[in-house]
């Protein structure tokens, strides 16, 4: 039917805090049925963003469909298309697990044995079907975000929004998380987006688009935008660096950043040419370390500074 | 795709979530309930028969003291239903009701419902302690004090939500409470009567709502007896409170139709 709209579609969205902006010009669409990941550090107004979308407040500016319908005109409808699993908690801790589905389901227009269904339904999908009865203060944090997650899925939205979603949770239930996520979008086709600060749980979405300062700063499947550094980076641990980076700079005719104390710049073929770049050094340098771009190296090379140097705003 | 909510469905479910919690919080009952009947049994006590209350009765202070102390209750338990939505913002419960396809109204409604289930019930139980003190209440008088005490705890739960809703903290409700609800509840009727104060306060009793609440509880336990002389009629005060009630409701879903940031925590 109107599998013709994007699941999500973000026109040039701006948001202030009274005079601090939040979000400028902000544009991009997340297709129907795929893993779109929101990569940024925190700060970087991807909780603006979710919590617009997920129509809570209106953007100072711009316009967000979901669906192709409008969050500000048609929000009620947006709302019952989309489920929200949000970083903070919004599950009661002094009700049961079932109290909680029971109130959500209520609150999207369930009722009686359908809604019942429904929830043993999710909670079996989630692996919690005996704790139906037990207190959600009771349940280890990784318990409560699937629980979490079976709230927001209660009333089978063709949209899911998690706001950091492995936050709070052990290597061990990222993987079952990640497990049951990607099976949710294979087998019921749900769209699912995220955001995350975290580059490995990054790396799963089919594609990501990168937030910083309130700007997006690039977009594409993780492995397009690591195509794009064109080859390997290389970190130099070394204490003097005047003048080093504009030789390194002409000489390699590539940009060089400072960080963590040390250079870092990207060349193609960089194992072998380890020789040419140690000539260019005024001494031996305490460290070299050449890798493949990572999701970190495209950040850097988008905005020029470190994932985690970006400064964070009072929220 | 889901069914619409409906104003009603939701409302529910609000409404029994905030029952459920307030049975699982045990200080919460003590509160609501210890507070006033300390109160009462401590200043009701304490000026026994010194009180000269209204003119020509032989009422002692305690008996006076008594339907103020019923809506003090109504009063706390509202206060204390609408403390938690400070605490839902700041443990998130409420982001996911707003993003729910709700009627903001029936957000409203949900909490007014379940706020005035506890304050009733609390209430309730305070009304086993009529007889004791020599109060009589007339079979007629009983039938309309049910439904008034939950019209009154109705429009002071409507009251809390709308303050609640603008603070970010409960200190700041603690200062409304002290400065706004408190002395509202002061200057009602509950604590002294409007004859012997002077004239401004006479006036600001006059104009305050919750001095219709007290007189329409005074109604029902002296149904047909002559100790409410003086007071405005059962008419008039039933209309003058759920008046205030109906205008804080339509205020506070008003207030809630769009949220900010700051709204969230």
């Amino acid at each position: 039917m109107d599998d013709d709209y994007p699941a999500v579609e973000i026109t040039e969205v701006d948001h202030f805090y009274g005079e601090r902006q939040a979000l400028s010009g902000v544009t991009f669409d997340v297709r129907p049925g795929e893993i779109f990941g929101l990569l940024g550090p925190n700060g970087g107004g991807k909780t603006t963003l979710f919590r617009i979308v997920s129509t809570l407040f209106d953007a100072s500016s711009g316009c967000i469909r979901v669906f192709g319908m409008d969050t500000k005109s048609q929000s009620d409808r947006v709302r019952q298309q989309m489920g929200v699993v949000f970083q903070s908690f919004s599950l009661d801790k002094l009700l049961t697990v079932e109290e909680n589905l029971k109130c959500q389901g209520r609150l999207y227009g369930l009722s009686g044995s359908d809604l019942q269904e429904r929830i043993v339904d999710r909670l079996k999908k989630v692996g919690l079907q005996d704790r139906l009865k037990d207190r959600v203060g009771t349940l280890s944090g990784g318990m409560q975000r699937r629980v979490e997650i079976a709230k927001g899925l209660l009333h089978e939205p063709r949209l899911l929004l998690m706001d950091e979603p492995s936050t709070g949770l052990d290597p061990g239930a990222r993987i079952d998380l990640w497990r049951y996520l990607k099976k949710l979008q294979l087998e019921e086709g749900t769209t699912l987006f995220l955001t995350t600060h975290l580059m490995e749980e990054a790396e799963k979405c089919d594609r990501l688009g990168i937030l910083s300062q309130g700007k997006l700063v690039g977009l594409g499947s993780p492995s397009e935008l690591k195509n794009e550094i064109g080859g390997e980076v290389v970190t130099l641990g070394i204490q003097h660096r005047e003048g080093v980076s504009e030789t390194i700079a002409s000489a390699l005719s590539t940009e060089v950043h400072v960080h963590n104390g040390g250079l870092r710049f990207e060349i193609p073929q960089a194992k072998d040419r380890i020789d040419e770049i140690l000539k260019l050094l005024p001494e031996e340098p305490e460290s070299i370390h050449i890798g493949k771009a990572t999701l970190e190296d495209v950040f850097i090379h988008r905005t020029g500074h470190r994932f985690w140097e970006e400064e964070e705003p009072p929220a | 795709m889901t069914p619409q909510p409906g104003l009603l469905n939701p409302a529910y479910a609000l409404c029994h979530r905030e029952v459920t919690r307030f049975f699982r919080q045990r200080s919460r009952i003590v509160g609501a309930f210890g507070t006033p009947l300390l109160f009462w049994v401590l200043i009701g006590s304490g000026l026994g028969n010194s009180f000269r209350g209204m003119a020509g009765s032989q009422m002692s202070y305690l008996e006076y003291f008594y339907p103020g102390t019923l809506v003090l209750i109504l009063l706390f338990s509202a206060i204390f239903a609408t403390f938690s939505i400070i605490e839902d913002r700041h443990a998130g419960f409420l982001q996911g009701v707003l993003a729910a396809p709700v009627p903001r109204m029936s957000i409203v409604l949900g909490k007014i419902l379940g706020g005035a289930t506890l304050a009733f019930i609390q209430a309730v139980l305070f009304l086993v302690l009529a007889p004791a003190i020599g109060i009589a209440v007339h079979p007629v008088g009983w039938v309309i004090l049910l439904p008034v005490l939950f019209l009154i705890a109705m429009s002071l739960v409507a009251m809390g939500f709308y303050f609640a809703w603008s603070l970010d903290s409960t200190q700041g409700y603690h200062a409304i409470m002290n400065m706004v609800m408190i002395p509202m509840w002061l200057l009602s009727g509950a604590f002294f009567p409007q004859e012997g104060a002077f004239v401004w306060v006479r006036w600001i009793m006059a104009i305050n709502p919750l001095t219709y609440g007290v007189a329409a509880v005074r109604h029902c336990l002296y149904w047909g007896e002559p100790q409410t002389a003086g007071l405005p009629s059962l008419p008039l005060s039933l209309a003058g409170i759920a008046l205030f009630g109906a205008i804080l409701f339509v205020l506070s879903s008003w207030k809630i139709r769009s949220t900010t940031a700051r709204d969230l925590g």
